[in-house]
Formats: C-alpha cells, structure tokens, sequence
C-alpha cells in the first residue's frame, strides 16, 4: 500500500474511530455543562452498553437492533439512577467530592461486572464485517454504519438542543441554573435528561466499539472513556458542537498516528495513546477552554 | 397579597435576617430599601425560594410557600427578575422572551405576549436575533423585565432594576415598573436608589442589618428626616 493510500484509509478509519469517541464525548459535555461534574462512571456505561447488547444477542437471541436499543434504555436508565443516588445529594458539596464519588462509581461498575462476568474478555459476534472495497481501499460495513448512525445521533441532538422546549431548558440551566430555576425550568429534570442522552449515546458508542473490536470485557470502558473525555475538553468541555469536533479530532490523530508510525515502528498502538496525551496536555496549556470553547467566566 | 412573617436567614453564623416580617397587598409597589449588605436581596431571595429561611413564614395568595422549591413558584404567578439581569447571555433575545413563557404551555398566547413586549420594548424587538450578552446594561435588564412579564405574572419581584445604570435609563426602567404596576400586577421592588424608589412606591420598608426598622407609605418617608440623612443624602 503506498503513503497516498495508507494516507485515506487512516482517515476512513480515524473518522469511524472519532464517530464513537464523539457520542462518548457528548455525554460528558451535557453533564458537565449543567452540573460543572466529570462524570467519570461515563466510560462504564460504554461498557454496560455493550454487556447488555450481547446478553440480549446471546441469551435472548434477538438481533442488533433490538439489542442496541436494549443497550440504550438500560443505560439510559443506569445514568439517572447513579445521578439520583450518588451525585444529587452532593450537588452543594464541594465538586471534588462529586468526582471522587464519580470515580467510585466507576470502579463499582467494573468490579461488579467482574463479579458476575469474570475478568476475561468475551468474543463479540462479528457483524458488519464484509468489506467494501474501494480501488485499493478496505471499507467495513461497520465504519458506514458507525459514521451513519453517529452524524444522524449528533444532527437530531443539535435540533434537539437547539430548538425544543426542553433543549432551550438545558442550555438555559447550563449557563445560569438559578436563573432557570426562576422560569420555572426544573433543573433537577434537565439534570436527568443530560444524564440520559448522555448515557444513550454512550450505550450507542459502546455497541458501535464492540462490534468494531469484537470482543467485551469489564474494563473495555476505560480508555474509549478517557479518550472521549479528552475529545470534550480538546473541543470545548460544555460545548456540544466541540465534543463532536474533539471525537473526530482525536480519532483522526489516534488512527493516522498508529498506520504511520506502525509504518516505522512497533508497538504503534502505544504510540498513539502516547500522542493522544500529549495532545490533550497542549491544548490544556494553549487554550485551556478547549477549541470551540467559550472562555470561562467564574461566577460572583 | 404576600405576607412574610418573622424569617431569619443565616449564612453560615452570619445572621443576615432576623425576624423579618412585610406585606405587600395587591396592586401595589411596595418597596425595601437599605445599604448594600441590609439584607434587600436576601429577602428577595427568601421569598423566590432561592434562599430556605431558618424560620418564619412566607405566604403568598394565603399559601405557604417557604419550603416551594424556586421553579414552582412561577406556576403560582410570583415571577422574579432577579439582581445583575442574569439573562441568558448566549441565547437570543427571542430565545429569553421564549423562556420566560417556559411554564405557559399555549402556543398562540406565548406568541401574543411576545409581540406585545416586542411593542412595549421596542429595542428588543430591533435585537430579537441577537444575543443577550452583546447587549447594553439598559437593554438586558429590559430583557430581564420583559422576561418576567412572559408567564403574566401577578406579583414581580424585582432586585435592583436600576444598578449600574445610565441616570437616563434609570428614569425609564422607574418609568416602565409604574407602567407594568399600572396594568394590574404587583410589584416589590428592592432598591439603593432610594429616592427613585420611594417616590413611584405606595408603600415602603427600611431594612438594616439584616431587620425592618421603619415603614410607612412611600410618599411619608420620602419626607422623614431619618431616612433623608441615611439614604437620600440630605
């Protein structure tokens, strides 16, 4: 394969790579633009998503779809309930303690999955996997599909957002939440509704990395969840269109950065995580508030 | 229409209301003033449920509402523009009319209502796809006025309308209070331009350090010799 090619087929595979990172991504920027919290238990609902979609493939045999939307309301309903129980009564606590709870949260999660489904990895059935091909270029089902259903998710979020009653709710609660309160808004539903979406398209994105590395496992949440959460900051944490912009930015950077350097030396993978970091501790001394990010004004 | 009897308000083990008691009857401005830290926004705050009291209560159309969480208030037809404006800086000003009528759930009146504030306040309506935050001072705290006005309020706190303001917009926001008072709703009205203040209010309640220490029609003590030295600069 020659640089030309090499060059496109990284961008084809950084741009399904960023498609799932981006929905990951959207979550944490919709929680923390209204409740100022790094939802960390986020990468373990990617997880709870994809454990749930292969209980109902191969215990209940149903097909993907039914599975995937399984995945959603299960999440769905993991993310209102851990933040009823664990972070709403620490809403007027000291943030740090809400992202300490956060992060036992997260290992709750992994332990009990661990617990009941041992710590090995599980194959994944293999789906979407024909390839298309293009010329020379190797295109899967699952990166059409990924892409797809990733930029339909993030336009009917964006109207969403933009122009329902409940959308202007949250972005209300989100830059004055007592000023919303003094509309009538309910911040405490515009709270679980963030956490909802949040964890829907979580759900989605950990469906979408499982049947894309078709295997499962108790901690598979982890990265996809850290690298989501640099996406938020590197587009602009609290912003919706810099959570998108951030997931292909860094499925870009990670898919580019493992074809070429792999092209020079092993171990690319760790390569990328490697850029990846360094990128996210750039653009934190560059331009703290992100890329697309509005220039943070404490509040008196 | 709203009564509040004996509240005491503490942050931490700062005592910044004890047993504050007002009535404000319908039709009405009533008005608090008092030196920055008396304790105006407190109480404002108290009775739009954004501050729980320790003590006391607060009845509003004969209910209880001390322990009504802020976003029911507005249901109940007591809207609050709240102090510094707090409009939604980075929606329009179209947007912030339209949450302003987040409770009311008819379309037609929601679109009524804002061509009427669009007619009362013409500057909005020139700015209507414009963002709050790019807005003068005298525009956003319109927009505040007019925001509150969406859900056809019948009682409309207000904190502060005037700070920090051009003199000449000072006169027009006390101009459109007596307007809004004008066209049935009542107004309580927390202010330091005292002298504004007393001269559109019906009635009036001096607060100090945190407790009412005179009150009287607005009129009366705009002629009270304590009240000239301490706040009118007379």
């Amino acid at each position: 394969m020659d640089y030309g090619t090499l060059f496109i087929q990284q961008i084809i595979n950084g741009l399904h790579l960023g498609s799932i990172y981006a929905l990951i991504a959207l979550g944490y920027t919709m929680v923390y633009g209204i409740v100022r919290l790094i939802n960390f238990a986020h990468g373990e609902i990617i997880m709870v998503g994809a454990y749930t979609s292969y209980i109902m493939m191969n215990v209940f045999g149903v097909n993907i779809v039914v599975a995937l939307i399984a995945a959603v309301i299960v999440c769905s309903i993991f993310g209102v309930t851990i933040e009823k129980i664990a972070y709403k009564p620490l809403r007027n606590a000291p943030k740090m303690w809400a992202l300490i709870t956060a992060i036992g949260v997260s290992f709750f999660l992994q332990s009990t999955v661990m617990v009941i489904f041992g710590v090995n990895a599980i194959p994944y059935p293999t789906l979407f996997s024909d390839l298309i091909q293009v010329g020379s270029l190797q295109i899967s089902q699952i990166m059409i599909v990924s892409l797809a259903l990733a930029l339909a998710l993030m336009l009917s979020l964006e109207l969403f957002i933009k122009k329902t009653r409940l959308g202007k709710a949250m972005r209300a609660s989100s830059e004055d939440a007592e000023a919303a309160a003094l509309m009538g808004i309910s911040v405490d539903k515009t709270i679980s509704t963030a956490f909802m979406i949040g964890s829907a398209l979580a759900a989605i994105g950990g469906v979408l990395f499982a049947v894309a590395y078709p295997q499962i496992k108790p901690l598979m949440g982890v990265m996809p969840g850290l690298k989501a959460f640099i996406a938020a900051v590197l587009g602009g944490i609290g912003v919706i269109p810099g959570a998108m912009l951030g997931g292909f930015i860094l499925g870009l950077i990670e898919s580019l950065t493992k074809g070429f350097v792999s092209a020079f030396w092993p171990n690319a993978t760790l390569w990328a995580d490697a850029i990846l970091f360094s990128v996210l501790i750039i653009v934190l001394l560059l331009k703290p508030s992100g890329i697309l990010g509005k220039n943070v004004r404490e509040k008196v | 229409m709203l009564q509040v009897k004996n509240i005491n308000v503490y942050y931490d083990n700062i005592h910044a209301l004890s047993d504050v008691s007002f009535e404000v009857k319908q039709g009405e401005i009533v008005t608090l003033i008092g030196a920055n830290g008396a304790g105006k926004t407190t109480t404002l705050k108290s009775v739009s449920g954004v501050i729980k009291p320790k003590s006391g209560e607060i009845h509003f159309k004969q209910q209880p509402i001390v322990n009504t969480p802020s976003h029911q208030l507005l249901p109940l037809g007591m809207a609050h523009v709240p102090e510094g404006r707090r409009v939604f800086s980075r929606m329009t000003v179209e947007e912030n009319l339209e949450l302003g009528a987040y409770i009311v759930k008819n379309k037609v009146q929601i679109k009524e209502d804002k061509e009427k504030m669009f007619d009362q306040f013409p500057r909005l309506k020139e700015r209507r796809k414009q963002l709050a935050g790019t807005m003068s001072g005298g525009e956003q705290q319109m927009l505040a006025i007019a925001r509150a006005l969406m859900s056809r309020p019948e009682l409309i706190l207000m904190d502060e309308p005037s700070m920090g303001l051009a003199p000449v917009l000072v006169q027009e926001i006390f101009k459109i209070i007596e307007r809004i008072n004008k066209s049935g709703m009542t107004v309580l009205l927390v202010e330091q331009n005292a002298n504004m203040a007393l001269q559109i209010a019906h009635r009036a309640y001096v607060l100090e350090t945190g407790k009412v220490v005179l009150s009287g029609e607005g009129k009366q003590l705009l002629e009270d010799d304590g009240v000239r030295k301490a706040y009118l600069g007379a």
